[in-house]
């Protein structure tokens, strides 16, 4: 599992640039991510990387296309200080795990890292390090669960 | 003890609560995701709730944004959405929503493009929302929403000339950061707020959601009921804060009569400075976008550049956010004044404010713009910029081809 870091106010258009919205398919969308801010990530990517970042992760455009580009590069959590409020929404309606976490400046791209959701634990193996986080309101933690809104529509 | 925002939610601010929406607006973009999770559901959508509006990539920029408002238009007949706007009808969508009386005080409206929360300027809480749950409440009519906090924005005094609504959010942004709302919604008060006209308010609105806000909501009064008149669908029921400072998260206040044309430089929307500090040159000059397309402010740069020439150094182009401003602009001889300056005019599309097509940058290409965001690469190449500003900074900076505070030009 690799760890990919990203800076404060990532916006929509550097997880996924506008002019490749013209599908909503996440392996074609991944394809792009990042295009522009960091062009390496696409090809390097691996299933069950994760992404830590700072406050404000996903601010920008509604496009669901952010998070369906991030599942189909194979993503299984971001990690941020904050996210912006849309993004996060995205996330759980289409079972993308998000994290409210604080370890921007703890954690190196370097690091081998390991999250226990059932503990609500962020390991740093590389540092044997531990960082707590709080786990999801249950409403949202129950869409997740379902993998996603459409599965917890049709639940119901 | 409610915030206009705690009222149309009928929450608590922190609860989540599950409710109907007045109505759910897609488009080219967003709409075929939902319309494909529509299909996974398999079920009778609310037709009648649902506005389907082609704006983004029209008219079609290429074989795949063809094909993407193709799949829009086949789904909106599939599911008989009977509020489609094609091409020639409509305009951008927020704008529609408005003018074509969807959007009324007290209503509870979602829409899966970000700006959708320029609908509080009219006293609705509106937000923007993603593919797959605007699919959700088509099918069901209902959405889960947290009742955000809410931020009270009091701005007094007379604004100076030239000073529009563009002005204040953007130095409100400049003051809180792009995340200095991050979950809230946002109430505008003060006798400022009370002498913009209703196209000043929307462009405050419409850029809640670059502070973080989840909605930017002003209060309705007369000038809202007036436009309303006769546009409205159906009835509606204003909604009022009950006033107590104690209901907010925070009070900012400003003093409008000390903000001056403002710009925001790249690559965010927070990072402002006033246009009279700014030496910048500039290639290309854009006047539209659901931010600042309406005839209120194609007429504001028409004044300025009434009778002059735009530089021989700039593109000006010029996007009326819907069919009627374009008309309107047409018999007021607006359109006449741009066409004399130079200035390329085109028919209403999101364009190139989201580097679509229709005047995206080339690399270290700068262009001064009427638009919500400046994000990296977002009217073109990675290394093109783009400035923020008002209308009336955007034409004067075209006829001096740098960065100009209009009342330079006097």
């Amino acid at each position: 599992m690799r760890v990919w870091k990203f800076g404060p106010d990532v916006d929509t258009d550097q997880i996924i640039p506008a002019e490749y919205l013209t599908t909503g398919d996440p392996k074609k969308l991944a394809t792009h991510a990042f295009a522009k801010m960091r062009p390496e990530f696409a090809e390097e990517a691996r299933s069950g990387d994760v992404i830590i970042a700072a406050e404000n992760f996903g601010c920008g455009s509604s496009r669901e296309h952010a998070p369906r580009a991030l599942i189909g590069a194979g993503i299984s959590c971001v990690v941020a200080k904050s996210f912006a409020r849309i993004f996060f929404r995205n996330s759980i309606n289409i079972g993308l795990p998000l994290i409210e976490a604080d370890v921007f400046d703890k954690i190196e791209e370097t690091d081998k890292i390991a999250i226990d959701f059932g503990d609500g634990v962020i390991r740093d193996i590389t540092k044997d390090e531990e960082y707590e986080f709080k786990p999801l309101p249950e409403f949202m933690q129950k869409l997740l669960d379902s993998g996603g809104l459409i599965n917890y529509i049709k639940k119901q | 003890m409610a915030t206009i925002a705690e009222k149309i939610l009928k929450g608590e601010a922190g609860e989540i609560v599950e409710r109907e929406v007045d109505y759910i607006m897609v488009n080219d973009i967003t709409g075929v995701p939902a319309f494909e999770v529509l299909d996974e559901l398999a079920y009778d959508i609310k037709n009648e709730k649902a506005v389907v509006v082609q704006d983004h990539y029209v008219p079609n920029k290429d074989v795949d944004s063809a094909e993407q408002a193709k799949a829009l238009r086949n789904y909106a007949r599939k599911y008989k959405i009977a509020n489609y706007y094609e091409i020639g009808k409509g305009g951008i969508c927020h704008q529609v929503m408005i003018e074509a009386g969807y959007v009324a005080p007290g209503r509870l409206i979602i829409g899966a493009d970000s700006h959708t929360c320029s609908y509080g300027a009219l006293g609705a809480f509106s937000t923007g929302v993603g593919s797959t749950e605007a699919a959700a409440a088509m099918a069901t009519g209902r959405l889960w929403f947290k009742v955000p906090e809410t931020q009270k924005f009091v701005i007094r005094g007379e604004p100076k000339r030239y000073v529009m609504g563009k002005d204040i959010i953007l130095h409100i942004i400049g003051d809180i950061g792009v995340s200095g709302s991050l979950y809230k919604s946002q109430e505008f008060y003060g006798t400022a707020i009370e002498s913009l006209n209703l196209s000043d308010r929307i462009t405050i609105s419409n850029m809640a959601i670059e502070a973080g806000a989840k909605a930017g909501i002003i209060p309705p009064d007369e000038k809202v009921f007036e436009f309303l008149n006769g546009r409205v669908r159906g009835d509606y029921k204003s909604v009022y804060a009950d006033g107590k400072e104690s209901e907010y998260e925070a009070v900012f206040e400003y003093d409008a009569s000390e903000i001056v044309p403002t710009v925001a430089k790249p690559f965010s929307p927070a990072n402002t400075a006033p246009a009279s500090e700014l030496d910048v040159p500039i290639d290309q000059a854009y006047l539209g976008s659901c931010t600042n397309g309406r005839i209120e402010d194609l007429r504001v740069a028409a004044a300025i550049l009434s009778g002059k020439k735009i530089s021989p150094d700039v593109r000006m182009i010029v996007v009326p956010a819907s069919q009627a401003v374009l008309a309107q602009a047409i018999e007021e001889g607006v359109i006449q004044i741009f066409l004399a300056a130079d200035a390329f005019v085109s028919g209403p599309t999101c364009g190139a404010c989201l580097g679509g097509h229709m005047g995206v940058l080339a690399k270290d290409e700068r262009c001064i713009s009427t638009t919500n965001r400046n994000f990296i690469g977002r009217m073109g190449h990675k290394d093109s910029e783009v400035y923020l500003a008002n209308p009336a900074v955007v034409a004067a900076s075209a006829i001096t081809g740098r960065i100009t505070d209009p009342t330079e030009l006097e």
